[in-house]
């Protein structure tokens, strides 16, 4: 049963993702891959990564989508010139699909617990989290403590990307900053979104509630850093879109987002270093508390804390550069 | 024994039920003619499937944490779900759609009614 | 069935395909973007698939699943960072191609170069 579900769910993807090239018109584009983004979340949960379906569900359909939405309404939504060489690039599209069709025939089958990588360090990874950190969540644990290095190194990613943002469209000289969402462009659209802006305002400390919950329960149950970041984020662009992107500004303003985004980055830094300092490796989270079992479980929680500090300024940022250079 | 195998069956009854409701919807959206009859007939798949759905869930988990779950999150369907019919169709009527499939179906044709 | 077990790989073949095809074939800067991260999308699906194990459980523990067989973690850990990492880079493109607007007056690439040329 579950198999014929995930098929059909698969194949809605691919009609999803061919329906999204083939759109003409951007803003129809960028709805449908909306849905692309959900449809792939339901595949992520079927595939028993819950996780990650909840980290696509929010940042794919959620925060992706306005911020091509903020792009869009900063350029065109109509796609102009029609493909050159149309046939030549399907042409090699289908040859390189059939290539890499061909090499999958060699692929273990799917969900064979003897495939090669089922049996190097994943084992290892389950057993060791039982015993040395002792938490529900193995995925928070590998990316917490065991990938500490890689995660850390993905957290200055995303530190960088949105400090690019901010250099490319962050100052907003010669065009003057406008409230972008519901309530812009002829006065009477306030009256007619009424309904919206007070179910939204009401669903607000819901969503940030959910995100709170998502970073503090990332231990015991599908969430974390990352997830939680995008969940607020969502929260609080959501209440920027009712209400006005000055208003969201003085809730956060723009210094504060700022300091988020570094104050993350630090923050998971000198988890790093105070195990330095107290005699381990970097990011060796035993040496922080006198019980390794506690001291691991002190560092997952600080550097969560951290990625999700991070992640929340980031994508805040990137949306008040986007809407702050509206010309509507 | 025999009272669990009647809520098995009453749950599978709801969310087929369900499933018919949303699938009802699906052909709705696509055949309708324009958006407002097509907004009517997506907004099935929002309320009435989902309660027929959750409903059917609610028999299979009983009384557990799960059931609390599952109506927080029929609530939150049952509010965002019409308040997005609301603001798409506030936005198409704002944008300067009518609603004229009722006017159209008096006239004979499309071409005659650009006079 | 054995078909069908390599179904989910074939479904990451094609899309990664139509994300390719977005990229190569379009000539609008933001039609690029979608297609790109059509291309992201494809691949974490073919990281979570080749971790998924038949009948395992979600890497979690839980009171009553001491025993069972658990889906691989790491790909999971791998797509979970990824997927925000691709959101922020995704972002910056986007940034690169608003201002390239405000420059060019045009997102489409054949009129940008049409101007470079000049």
């Amino acid at each position: 049963m579950t198999v014929v579900f995930s098929m059909f769910l698969l194949t809605l993807l691919l009609i999803t993702a061919i329906a999204v090239v083939h759109a003409g018109n951007l803003f129809v584009a960028v709805m449908l891959s909306g849905i692309f983004s959900l449809l792939l979340a339901l595949n992520f949960f079927l595939l028993d990564a819950a996780d990650v379906a909840l980290t696509e569900a929010a940042v794919g359909a959620g925060i992706s989508t306005v911020l091509f939405l903020g792009a869009l309404s900063l350029t065109t939504d109509r796609e102009k010139s029609p493909s050159p060489h149309r046939l030549l690039s399907l042409a090699i599209v289908a040859v390189t699909t059939l290539a890499v069709i061909m090499g999958t025939l060699d692929k273990p089958s799917f969900g064979d617990p003897e495939a090669p990588v089922q049996v190097h360090v994943a084992p290892w990874y389950l057993e060791t989290t039982r015993e040395a950190i002792q938490i529900p969540n193995v995925v928070t644990a590998v990316l917490s403590s065991f990938r500490g290095y890689d995660t850390l190194g993905e957290v200055f990613v995303v530190f960088t990307a949105g400090i690019g943002v901010l250099f490319l469209i962050g100052r907003h000289s010669g065009t003057k900053p406008q409230d972008i969402g519901p309530p812009h462009g002829e006065p009477s659209g306030l009256r007619h979104y009424l309904i919206p802006r007070l179910i939204g305002r009401m669903l607000v400390p819901f969503i940030m509630l959910f995100g709170l919950y998502v970073q503090f329960h990332g231990e015991y149950g599908p969430g974390g850093g990352f997830q939680a970041g995008a969940i607020i984020a969502a929260s609080i662009i959501l209440y920027a879109l009712l209400e006005g992107e000055k208003r969201a500004l003085q809730v956060l303003p723009r210094s504060v987002l700022v300091g988020m985004i570094s104050g993350g980055a630090l923050l998971y830094s000198a988890v790093g270093v105070a195990g330095m300092l107290m005699g381990g490796n970097f990011l060796d989270y035993s040496v922080l508390l006198d019980d390794p079992v506690k001291g691991q479980q002190i560092g997952i929680i600080l550097i969560e804390a951290g990625v999700g500090i991070t992640v929340t300024g980031v994508l805040l940022s990137i949306f008040h550069a986007f809407a702050a250079r509206g010309r509507f | 024994m025999n009272l669990a195998y009647l809520l098995d069956i009453l749950s599978w009854i709801l969310m087929t039920a369900g499933g018919f409701f949303v699938f009802v919807g699906g052909v709705g959206a696509l055949r309708m003619p324009d958006l407002y009859t097509r907004m009517h007939a997506a907004s099935v798949t929002d309320t009435v499937g989902p309660m027929l759905v959750v409903a059917g869930l609610l028999l299979q988990s009983g009384l557990s944490l799960p059931s609390v779950k599952l109506l927080g999150i029929l609530f939150f369907l049952l509010l965002t779900g019409p308040t997005a019919s609301n603001a798409l169709a506030s936005a198409a009527l704002l944008a300067g759609k009518n609603p004229e499939y009722a006017r159209r179906m008096d006239e004979p044709a499309d071409g005659e009614k650009a006079e | 069935m054995e078909l069908l077990g390599l179904y989910h790989y074939w479904v990451f073949a094609i899309l990664l395909m139509t994300g390719f095809y977005a990229v190569v074939a379009k000539v609008n800067l933001i039609k690029k973007l979608i297609g790109l991260t059509l291309f992201q999308a494809a691949v974490f699906l073919l990281y979570i698939s080749v971790g998924m194990v038949e009948g395992g459980d979600a890497p979690i523990f839980t009171a009553d699943n001491a025993d069972s067989l658990f889906s691989n973690p790491l790909p999971q850990v791998l797509i979970l960072t990824a997927i925000v990492v691709g959101i922020s880079t995704t972002a910056l493109g986007l940034a690169i191609v608003v201002r390239i607007n405000e420059v060019y007056g045009t997102i489409e690439e054949d009129e940008i170069q049409e101007i470079d040329r000049r």
